[in-house]
């Protein structure tokens, strides 16, 4: 058999295979170069970028928790002006889809950075993060409100020269009235799932154990829940979704595609094992070459009910 | 920076439940530098997730040592490794301490498990420079003197040696250390580092010291583990690419 063909597309978004590395969890790609081959790679998504630098959260930013991890970051970043000027020439030397993630206090932020942002060759596409679950300026919780989701799609979408993804909250009832909004709205595609909002206390002093007082969940603890958040998406939405959600090897890209993805993103697993990427893509042309499979895109939405 | 399997040649136990694994790896033997440290897998299963970082304790030819003491799961599952095992390592990791330059001598000051990368720095330079080493602990039972020359002990219940801190020690040989030109080798909980910033400040020591803070990579990608630089209010530092050491000067503590 020949080379299978792991090539995917998010809508008008194409990709050389499905394995795109989560926002957050590559930096701006340099730290990840010196372990896998960013050529090899289906995509990147940046850390999210905000209109101006952030700061972040003091410590303690990071719980351990049985399977997974909190982490309260605060979306610390280096700003969408220093992002131009330092980061892009960087990652501008590798032939890996940029994607760039755009966090925001106000809806005058998303659209000014998507602004900005668009008129970069490099970029090919924005993730709008909307969900963050430990920022609250503004005092809105856009990611809850599916009016407010709507809004944002819209105006990036009027501003953005490039396919919008919007990365969904899980910490909602019904994901799927998310995704409705954004499809009418006019929105490409959604990413499924951010964190979920979470905590630990330490039993000695009764405090939090994070800064924050709550954190986003992440690691193998969340894939249940992101799988049914992205069924949940197929089953009532004709939108392209990315899934993410404690992805740790090539059996749980299957399944994530399975259950609707047409890509998906490595995010905690990056922390453990910085060469995941390259091994489960390994994996995946074995499991294609195994199982007879042209075309791994073909998995999407098979799931059998 | 890279990740390597590497296998585990023996667990020695210390006294007091501590604990130090020799694990043969020319690649990192040779390339990693005192106060660098690792980041270690400790089970492929997904409890505990993360990989757990440990200071390099010691180098001898191509193997290295870790030091730890059993805190929880994870060290817990360290400590009952079996010679022959595979260590799955990702390092090396941060700056180490810059034990080059024209002081005379190196006064190492450690609290507690603090004393882990000391073994090490001590073996380089105790060729080329006098050493007084300074180790405390809350009691005798935390005091590890592991690979340490030159010894002044203390504890806070005053069971072994000096009955206070150890920087409450270090003012008390304070004249002595003016004697010579010297440079303080530092790690230990923030308090002891925070005690000693103001000890070397006011006397006007050289320090760097190898901080600590909970974190997932270890390389700089997550970002979870910021500590306040002095020169950088807009901005954290990152205790695992921009330290684990820095000089003392350089960061609020």
């Amino acid at each position: 058999m020949n080379k299978v063909d792991l090539s995917v597309n998010v809508g008008s978004l194409k990709f050389r295979n499905p394995v795109l590395l989560a926002s957050g969890t590559a930096g701006y790609g340099n730290e990840m170069s010196e372990f896998i081959d960013l050529n090899k790679i289906g995509g990147i998504v940046t850390k999210s970028l905000s209109l101006k630098p952030r700061k972040g959260n003091p410590p303690q930013r990071i719980v351990e928790t049985p399977s997974g991890m909190l982490n309260a970051i605060g979306l610390a970043n280096v700003g969408v002006e220093e992002f131009i000027k330092e980061k892009i020439p960087f990652l501008e030397k590798f032939d890996v889809p940029l994607i760039c993630n755009i966090a925001a206090s106000t809806i005058e932020e998303y659209i000014e950075c998507t602004k900005i942002l668009t008129e970069q060759n490099a970029i090919k596409g924005f993730e709008i993060n909307v969900s963050c679950p430990n920022v609250r300026e503004g005092g809105l919780q856009f990611g809850n409100s599916v009016s407010a989701v709507g809004k944002i799609t819209e105006k990036v979408k009027a501003v953005s020269t490039k396919p919008v993804i919007i990365k969904l909250s899980p910490n909602v009832s019904y994901i799927s009235e998310f995704a409705e909004v954004i499809k009418k709205e006019g929105g490409d595609a959604v990413s499924a799932i951010n964190t979920l909002v979470g905590t630990a206390f330490d039993i000695n002093t009764r405090k939090p154990k994070i800064f924050n007082k709550t954190g986003g969940l992440s690691g193998p603890a969340i894939k249940p829940v992101a799988l049914a958040k992205v069924f949940e998406i197929k089953q009532k939405v004709d939108i392209p979704i990315i899934g993410i959600g404690g992805i740790m090897n090539w059996k749980d890209v299957i399944e994530f595609m399975i259950a609707g993805s047409s890509a998906i993103q490595l995010g905690t697993v990056n922390f453990i094992d910085p060469t995941a990427a390259e091994n489960i893509l390994k994996n995946l042309e074995e499991y294609c070459i195994k199982f007879g499979i042209e075309k791994l895109s073909s998995v999407t939405g098979s799931y059998v009910i | 920076m890279f990740t390597i399997k590497a296998p585990l040649q023996q667990v020695i136990e210390l006294e007091n439940k501590i604990f130090l694994l020799k694990i043969f790896s020319p690649e990192i033997s040779r390339v990693i530098k005192p106060g660098q440290f690792l980041n270690v897998l400790v089970t492929n299963s997904y409890y505990p997730l993360l990989r757990r970082p440990f200071s390099v304790c010691d180098v001898e030819g191509d193997h290295f040592y870790l030091m730890f003491n059993i805190l929880g799961e994870g060290t817990k599952l360290l400590s009952k490794k079996h010679p022959g095992e595979l260590i799955d390592v990702l390092g090396p990791l941060g700056n180490g301490f810059n034990f080059d330059g024209d002081y005379e001598t190196a006064v190492i000051v450690a609290g507690g498990l603090g004393a882990a990368p000391f073994p090490y720095l001590v073996r380089k330079i105790e060729d080329k420079k006098n050493i007084i080493s300074f180790i405390g602990g809350r009691t005798q039972n935390d005091v590890i003197l592991h690979g340490m020359k030159n010894i002044q002990i203390s504890t806070d219940d005053g069971s072994l040696g000096f009955k206070g801190t150890v920087v409450e020690l270090l003012k008390e040989h304070v004249d002595n250390l003016k004697s010579s030109k010297v440079k303080i080798f530092a790690c230990g909980p923030n308090a002891m580092l925070g005690a000693l910033k103001e000890f070397s400040v006011d006397n006007n020591f050289d320090c760097e010291v190898s901080t600590e803070c909970a974190m997932a990579c270890g390389f700089g990608i997550c970002q979870g583990c910021p500590i306040e630089g002095v020169n950088s209010p807009d901005k954290y530092l990152l205790v695992c690419k921009d330290g684990p050491v820095f000089n003392v000067k350089d960061v609020v503590i």
